[in-house]
């Protein structure tokens, strides 16, 4: 059987947008620098040359409008796609997402269909300062209303876009600017992977096993799914097999698979790119810790995130904020360290007064 | 209005000290960038070098920078850019600490917190952001506190033809005009939104008309010319500190780098860039400088040496400063 053709996430990304509009007439999109620049990562590479303006339209620099009218076009039987080209640009237009987007269905018992996606950059990493580096979707995961899709390569990237312009609900898609395969951005491994040629779907709210282990569970998304892949290769050379959920969505949540695996290992780790305060980290282990009455831990929940700060321009402090392999790593071997403490602590007589 | 001879001169120079930093930093933006020593399959790396992440440089722009700062003091508030540098110069904030901080130095004006697109000094009354539009809002911020605390003060905001589409350029002139701030919007139409031009995302030709959607003055300026840009931010200054409230200002001016530095400009008509270069903003001010006797073959050569050698000992500033030690990253979060 021949081996498929690689993507880049970017390729994936735009030939699923583009499968789904040579099947779908109502699919198009919107945004900046979507047309002629194929997207300023790549995400409609090839599309203009295929389908024209009409279908793939340049927008001014009018967040508010142009995904606002998504949220229109989409109430009239259209399917959008909108690309609010930074995540770190939704100040502008945060109203037509939170408070239309995300609560227009609701408000009207469901009889309002909003079948959109935005898609958006995030990601940090390569010193492009605070208004420029963030990650977020914490932020919007908060917020009821809005399915929140996270993928860490190319394979899922594909899968899940489908699956996204397909759903009757507002999907917000969120792509790391470093799994991209941008030919001008240091990349970690993994996230170009084989992609098939024909369309396809990965189901919401089903989280990947992207390693197995028996002693620590790492769960992530996005570019730190290759980091913390990185991290187990080198906890397995000291014995240490870690876990490694890659969630994909943040909403839907699949805490199933979660909870299995850390009833399994007895030791969580959720490593995160966005901040780490009031956001990911935290639902996940608070998730866990409402549990407590059926899973038994072997050591105290670890998270990892952007400790609380706007992230610095200076390479030197954004790699300190940042949660790096180093990071997981120590953090895994911090809980097994645990572990050791407590077997001596069992094997040493009680001493009776 | 007719500038003096010494503001004549001082918008010369410091047209020649912009051009030249950043064409100096269109060089030294590639260092450490480009194959062989970056990852495997990088035609660049942006993350890389001693001056990484994203640069937009202002070549072209000098004209608007210079002819608005002419009317300028210390006292008068400028919000910038995410493409600042020209303004920032012009403003007076020491060319040192703003590379410094371009390099994310601890010598640097934010000792490396902010970055070319996040340059703050106070004490010149500068600061600019990397999100179209923000400029505007503070303007006005500066311009209120001026009027409430009695003072000539006026404030500035600069930005460009994309962010005249953006909901904040509406709000800010609405709320300006309705206060009747001591603000100037200055909009630099260098007709390129990264990709898309100005036909293809303004319903106007011209932003200046939307003025009167605001009841105040719009200014056209047809023509990437420091002087003409001195004659219309004139008028504005003095309407603004003497009370007749905020003036729109749109400048044809020329982009003559890319959106950032690595852009391949694919969207660009063949031949646009030289045909730019045709007519240099500094040349047309050295044609009529010497006219008016003010400038010959020596001292413009002078004025070069002097503002390479200025360029020159700021990029050595920066390249020798010492990076901040990671522990600042948690500093400062809160006043």
């Amino acid at each position: 059987m021949a081996t498929q053709r690689k993507l880049t996430m970017a390729q994936a990304i735009s030939e699923a947008i583009g499968q789904e509009m040579q099947r779908d007439p109502m699919v198009f999109v919107m945004g900046e620098d979507i047309a002629k620049y194929g997207g300023i990562f790549g995400a409609t590479g090839g599309l203009l040359q295929r389908f024209g303006t009409e279908r793939i339209m340049d927008t001014p620099i009018s967040e508010s409008a142009f995904i606002g009218a998504a949220i229109g076009a989409a109430a009239e039987g259209m399917r959008p796609i909108a690309e609010l080209m930074f995540v770190d640009f939704f100040g502008v237009c945060m109203e037509q997402i939170y408070n239309q987007l995300a609560k227009d269905i609701y408000m009207s018992n469901g009889s309002v269909r909003l079948p959109v996606v935005l898609t958006t950059a995030i990601g940090a990493g390569y010193s492009d300062a605070a208004q420029h580096s963030q990650s977020l979707y914490g932020l919007f995961a908060h917020v009821p209303g809005l399915k929140i899709v996270i993928p860490s390569n190319a394979y899922d990237a594909k899968g899940l876009m489908i699956e996204a312009i397909r759903d009757d609900s507002p999907v917000m898609y969120f792509f790391h600017k470093g799994i991209m395969g941008l030919p001008w951005m240091a990349y970690y491994e993994g996230a170009t992977n084989e992609v098939p040629e024909e369309a396809y779907t990965i189901p919401f709210g089903k989280a990947r096993i992207a390693r197995e282990g028996n002693d620590v569970t790492i769960v992530t998304v996005a570019q730190m799914v290759q980091k913390a892949l990185l991290a187990a290769d080198e906890l397995a050379k000291e014995r240490i097999r870690a876990e490694v959920i890659d969630l994909r969505t943040l909403v839907p949540l699949d805490m199933e698979t979660v909870l299995d695996s850390v009833k399994k290992t007895g030791r969580l780790l959720v490593a995160d790119e966005d901040y780490l305060n009031f956001g990911m980290t935290g639902e996940l282990i608070a998730q866990v810790a409402e549990r407590l009455d059926n899973i038994t831990l072997k050591s105290p929940m670890r998270r990892l995130g952007i400790p609380g700060v706007p992230i610095p321009y200076s390479r030197p402090l954004e790699q300190a904020v940042i949660p790096q392999v180093k990071d997981i790593a120590d953090v895994c071997r911090g809980m097994i360290g645990l572990k050791v403490a407590e077997e001596a602590s069992a094997a040493e007589p009680l001493v009776v007064a | 209005m007719v500038p003096s001879s010494e503001q004549l001169m001082w918008m010369y120079e410091t047209m020649l000290l912009i051009r030249d930093y950043e064409e100096t930093m269109a060089k030294v933006y590639l260092e450490g960038k480009l194959p062989p020593n970056i990852q495997k399959g990088l035609a660049f790396d942006i993350g890389s070098g001693p001056v990484p992440g994203e640069m937009h440089l202002a070549a072209g722009q000098e004209p608007v920078a210079v002819g608005v700062c002419a009317h300028l003091s210390k006292q008068d508030t400028v919000v910038g850019t995410h493409r600042p540098h020209h303004f920032a110069i012009a403003k007076g904030v020491p060319l040192n600490k703003m590379t410094a901080e371009i390099f994310g130095k601890a010598t640097g004006l934010s000792r490396g917190k902010g970055g070319h697109m996040h340059l703050f000094d106070p004490e010149h009354k500068f600061s600019c952001s990397g999100i179209v539009g923000s400029s505007m809002p503070p303007a006005c911020g500066a311009a209120l506190a001026s009027k409430k605390l009695g003072k000539d003060w006026v404030a500035v905001a600069f930005f460009g033809e994309g962010a005249a589409n953006a909901g904040a350029f509406h709000e800010s002139l609405n709320l300006a005009a309705l206060w009747k701030l001591p603000a100037v919007f200055v909009c630099e139409d260098n007709k390129w939104a990264i990709s898309v031009d100005k036909a293809h995302s303004t319903s106007v030709a011209s932003n200046a008309v939307r003025a009167a959607a605001y009841g105040i003055h719009g200014i056209s300026v047809e023509k990437n010319d420091a002087l003409e840009v001195y004659s219309a931010a004139g008028e504005a200054v003095e309407r603004a500190r003497k009370g007749g409230g905020p003036t729109l200002i749109e400048v044809k001016t020329d982009r003559y780098m890319g959106h950032f530095q690595g852009d391949a400009e694919v969207y660009r008509p063949k031949g646009e860039v030289e045909e730019l270069h045709r007519h240099d903003p500094i040349d047309a001010l050295a044609g009529y400088l010497r006219t008016r006797a003010l400038l010959d073959d020596a001292l413009d050569k002078a004025l070069r040496n002097k503002v390479q050698a200025t360029v020159r000992a700021a990029y050595d500033f920066a390249r020798q400063s010492p990076y901040p030690e990671p522990s600042e990253a948690l500093e400062h979060v809160f006043a």
